[in-house]
């Protein structure tokens, strides 16, 4: 049967999707980690709602980054041990575009759930509402960059048997930059500032990395996989 | 001049070669160095404004030059060895990584000695401070996934990706202190134009360039001779090669 490339990319983010939604408490883990690690700052720091005000933007952003790095760990391990991702890089498709589906329909189901969590965590760390819409929209475009690095990083360590900390260590200092801009614009917004060079900034960086990464993700899965 | 080009591309020949090169780098290197260190402490007129601690440029200048040069060194090498398929661009890219980071590191504990007396504190979260950082830990990255695999055929393609995509903090690197506001200084002897360090100051610390360039080119000489010879173990010319 011959599937076009556009047929073949939504049957494959709903096939991911389905997934993903069939496993609810793997959803949840990471956002619930995402609270855990913003409730602890104010434990370890001072609950002192000014001192909070500063340092959240910061505060958000890590708790964000190490929570959808914790389940990137699992992007392609699933598929690669029980041989899907095989069968699938043999199905004729491209596999950088099988490649772009599983990372944009993960950032569904991880990054941009965070994001619509992360109002909960902003008034929790004495974020102004007015700053949501920015905050926001600073995070979706992070988290999405976060994914196509993070897919590289997964496509490097698929095989190996503890590859989660090497992720990690692989993947962060690649998303510093993102952590500078994404908390800056997130400062600039509580400040009430314009954040708009920030975000063009970040923006651009998803871009970036949005025509890039799959590449080298998918360099990376043809490594591994043999 | 291919058939030479092609000749590197061959364990043994690479392994004589790094042999014979290795003595030569190392000692000219040694003399520039003594003569760099001896001349940039001791001799070097003081710096008006920073008196005795600007010094450490002499080993801080060539150390952060090659800590960043060593990284395009390895992206390239790596490059080489995904595109081509030569395993000696593989060691050479194995080969690269330690002396790299070790640079790096120096770079970071000089910097960082340098900058209590001048800005009265060891570490800043300066950009070109972090983007050094970010390299050493680049380079630890690549290391650890290169060891992380049983298959080192395996563990050096993957490394060698991962070297590549690192190349995007190179430029950050060089460029960080044009782009941000910086503490650190900006370029003041690798600049087209006028050089705007004293003829005195300046002769020490092309020689400390120069030998740390030697330098680093024998050390690598040595270790790539020693990850020649680990990764062709089975080859029956490593056996002679041994036995003689």
């Amino acid at each position: 049967m011959n599937v076009g490339p556009a047929a073949a990319l939504s049957l494959l983010l709903r096939r991911e999707l389905c997934l993903s939604f069939r496993r609810p408490d793997q959803l949840l883990q990471p956002l619930v980690f995402f609270l855990i690690v913003t409730t602890l700052f104010p434990l370890a720091l001072s609950p002192e709602l000014t001192l909070l005000r500063e340092m959240s933007p910061g505060v958000l952003w890590v708790a964000a980054l190490l929570a959808s790095l914790l389940s990137m760990d699992g992007l392609f391990k699933g598929d690669s041990e029980d041989g899907t991702l095989e069968q699938l890089a043999l199905s004729g498709q491209s596999l950088g575009l099988i490649v772009a589906a599983k990372t944009f329909a993960h950032w569904l189901v991880s990054g941009a759930a965070l994001v619509l969590v992360s109002p909960l965590v902003g008034t929790a760390l004495a974020i102004p509402v007015d700053a949501f819409p920015i905050m926001m929209l600073s995070l979706a475009l992070g988290t999405l960059t976060l994914s196509w690095l993070g897919a590289i990083g997964a496509g490097l360590t698929v095989g190996l048997r503890r590859g989660s900390v090497l992720l990690s260590l692989i993947v962060l200092p690649l998303a510093m930059p993102l952590l500078i801009f994404g908390a800056n614009a997130t400062d600039r917004a509580i400040g009430g500032e314009s954040a708009a060079g920030a975000l063009y900034f970040l923006a651009a960086l998803c871009v970036f990395t949005s025509s890039l990464a799959p590449l080298a993700a998918t360099a990376a899965l043809r490594i591994t996989l043999e | 001049m291919w058939t030479w080009f092609y000749r590197l591309a061959s364990p043994p020949y690479v392994y004589r070669v790094a042999a014979a090169f290795a003595p030569w780098l190392l000692g000219i290197a040694g003399a520039l160095i003594a003569y760099g260190l001896v001349d940039g402490l001791a001799f070097a007129p003081r710096d008006y404004q920073q008196g005795d601690a600007f010094r450490i440029i002499y080993v801080h200048v060539p150390a952060s030059s090659l800590s960043v040069m060593a990284y395009t060194l390895m992206a390239v090498a790596a490059a080489i060895g995904l595109i081509w398929r030569i395993k000696v661009a593989y060691a050479v890219a194995a080969a690269v990584a330690p002396i790299g980071a070790s640079f790096t590191l120096l770079t970071l504990v000089t910097g960082s000695l340098w900058g209590k007396p001048m800005w009265g504190t060891y570490w800043a979260w300066d950009p070109r401070l972090t983007s050094e950082l970010i390299l050493l830990f680049l380079y630890f990255g690549v290391m650890s996934l290169r060891a992380a695999f049983e298959d080192p055929n395996r563990g050096d393609r993957a490394a060698a990706l991962l070297a590549i995509v690192g190349v995007v903090n190179v430029p950050i690197i060089h460029f960080s202190v044009v782009w941000w506001n910086s503490l650190h200084q900006g370029a003041t002897i690798l600049k087209l134009g006028k050089p705007q360090i004293d003829a005195t100051m300046a002769l020490p610390l092309y020689a400390m360039l120069l030998g740390f360039l030697l330098f680093f080119g024998g050390v690598l000489c040595l270790r790539l001779r020693g990850e020649v010879l680990n990764r062709e173990r089975q080859a029956s010319w490593v056996r002679e090669a041994v036995k003689s």
